[in-house]
């Protein structure tokens, strides 16, 4: 590598691009605005410019807006490490812009593993992670759930636990002389799930994407 | 002395096995049963239960609370502060109880929603993981005193997992940049605990279901890392984190095309080995990665 590096008098590598301008590398499909050359062209609509301030609304998102792009979230993070396209940094910026579609229809915004090594290192006190789970919310109420939610979601409905209990597992608790597993209210969670509104979240995605 | 203080301190305690426990990681419930009662704690039985909703936190922020807010709510009414096995059920847990303790708003949009079961969150009790509950409630030196048979002969590494000490402004009990705690219950066995590179990075299991190259290779760096440092032996809290060390073992030697044979143990079962419990009633042959080795080094 540095027998490559030639001391030329510099001019920038990568040329600061204006704020309208974003690579689309991580979200092919994008609804509002128009691809050229792997360049969008954001296109800036009242809906856009109110996004960042419904997302704000939501518990756990309010210091959204004081991201400043210092990059530490994705410094840190070790989905980063091992995956090119989940950019935390990146998502809050296309947030902050109001790229709602993208954002919402980007499969990146599912790779948060909830560590929350960049909450406890954002020096703006951002809660990227709780930004990350409202935009998976806000997805889910557009029909994009993944698959693996739906099963966890039905699998407490029809048991309380988020997996189905083998039999096996049952009995062989008898065998090794642990308490019978405690039982779950089904009744109640049904009625938590449709006070909650998740039963209708749950009933628009059911058509929706895997 | 020590024991007047005791006394005075509820010694009751509601057991909160969360999902992932009772559905694969049987031995560490085995294991925590023997250990916390071996220690003088009593357990009561959660007596209805449902999932602690971080598995549904991602889909819906609201349907989690309402999951974990009734789940405090059953803990109220034994009486009872909660001991929770896994981190993500410990930490869903507090931070949802701090939430309502301290913030009227979200109290109230919660107590709507449990109005529907006819419950109510009163704010009357506490949540801890294990880890905390055996560093604060049990204490050192009652752990050092139970410890019959010293690992004396035994090298290990701690991971101790993301959600057991982040985000600090909700759980905050241990240091998430330097860990100590689960180092210190370890000595506490007379085990030896090495340090490794990148200790606190996560395991990656929370996104299993959504990506499996991430965590696989996540867990085959730390594995690497953790016989760097010649560990004999992983400990961990979380049973989450034990899928990724012990029973994904083998597949994440696939992925990386390395050898570990580096066996992954609860903790709750170096402490009954230490307690002088047999490997049988700490369901070690429940381990997919064999631990016969660890064995041996004990009982030479």
């Amino acid at each position: 590598m540095p027998q490559t590096r030639k001391k030329k008098k510099t001019e920038p590598k990568e040329e600061i691009k204006p704020v309208e301008e974003v690579k689309t590398e991580m979200q092919p499909k994008c609804v509002e605005s128009q691809e050229t050359d792997k360049k969008t062209v954001l296109r800036i609509t009242p809906e856009s410019a109110r996004f960042k301030y419904e997302l704000k609304k939501v518990p756990g998102a309010e210091r959204l807006m004081l991201c400043f792009q210092c990059g530490t979230c994705t410094a840190d993070c070790p989905i980063s490490r091992y995956n090119e396209s989940y950019r935390p940094r990146k998502i809050l910026r296309m947030a902050q812009l109001g790229m709602k579609d993208q954002v919402l229809k980007s499969d990146t915004i599912w790779l948060c593993a909830a560590c929350y090594t960049c909450v406890d290192h954002c020096p703006q006190d951002v809660e990227i992670s709780s930004v990350l789970r409202a935009l998976r919310n806000m997805a889910v109420k557009e029909g994009t759930m993944p698959l693996v939610f739906k099963e966890l979601a039905s699998a407490i409905l029809q048991t309380g636990y988020a997996y189905k209990i083998p039999d096996m597992r049952i009995k062989k608790r008898e065998e090794t002389a642990l308490p019978p597993l405690p039982k779950g209210n089904i009744p109640d969670i049904e009625k938590l799930f449709k006070v909650t509104g998740f039963t209708k979240v749950l009933e628009t995605s059911r058509g929706g994407s895997s | 002395m020590a024991e007047k203080k005791e006394e005075k301190k509820s010694n009751k305690y509601v057991l909160f096995l969360g999902c992932a426990i009772p559905y694969r990681e049987g031995a560490y419930e085995i294991s925590a049963r023997k250990v916390l009662t071996g220690l003088g704690l009593e357990l009561v039985e959660m007596p209805e239960f449902n999932c602690c909703g971080l598995p549904i936190d991602p889909v819906s922020h609201e349907a989690m609370l309402a999951l974990a807010a009734r789940n405090l709510c059953m803990a109220e009414q034994k009486g009872a502060n909660i001991i929770a096995l896994c981190p993500g059920c410990a930490g869903t847990l507090r931070k949802v109880n701090k939430t309502l303790k301290e913030d009227k708003k979200v109290r109230e949009e919660v107590n709507h929603f449990l109005k529907e079961i006819n419950l109510e969150f009163k704010g009357t009790i506490e949540v801890k993981h294990i880890m905390q509950t055996l560093a604060e409630d049990v204490g050192f030196d009652k752990l050092k005193a139970a410890v019959k048979k010293p690992l004396k002969n035994l090298c290990v590494v701690e991971h101790s997992g993301c959600h057991v000490l982040r985000p600090i402004k909700y759980i905050g009990f241990d240091d998430p940049e330097n860990p100590q705690i689960l180092k210190n219950l370890i000595r506490a066995t007379g085990a030896k605990v090495v340090d490794y590179k990148n200790e606190t990075q996560c395991c990656g299991a929370p996104i299993i279901g959504i990506n499996q190259d991430i965590p696989m290779n996540l867990t085959g760096e730390k594995l690497s890392n953790m016989k760097e440092a010649g560990a004999q032996a992983v400990i961990t809290v979380c049973p989450f984190c034990h899928m990724m060390f012990d029973t994904n073992q083998p597949r994440i030697e696939r992925v990386v095309n390395k050898k570990f044979e580096l066996p992954a143990l609860h903790y709750t079962q170096l402490l009954g080995l230490a307690m002088g419990l047999s490997p049988e009633e700490l369901a070690l042959k429940e381990l997919r990665v064999d631990a016969s080795k660890i064995l041996t080094l004990i009982n030479p």
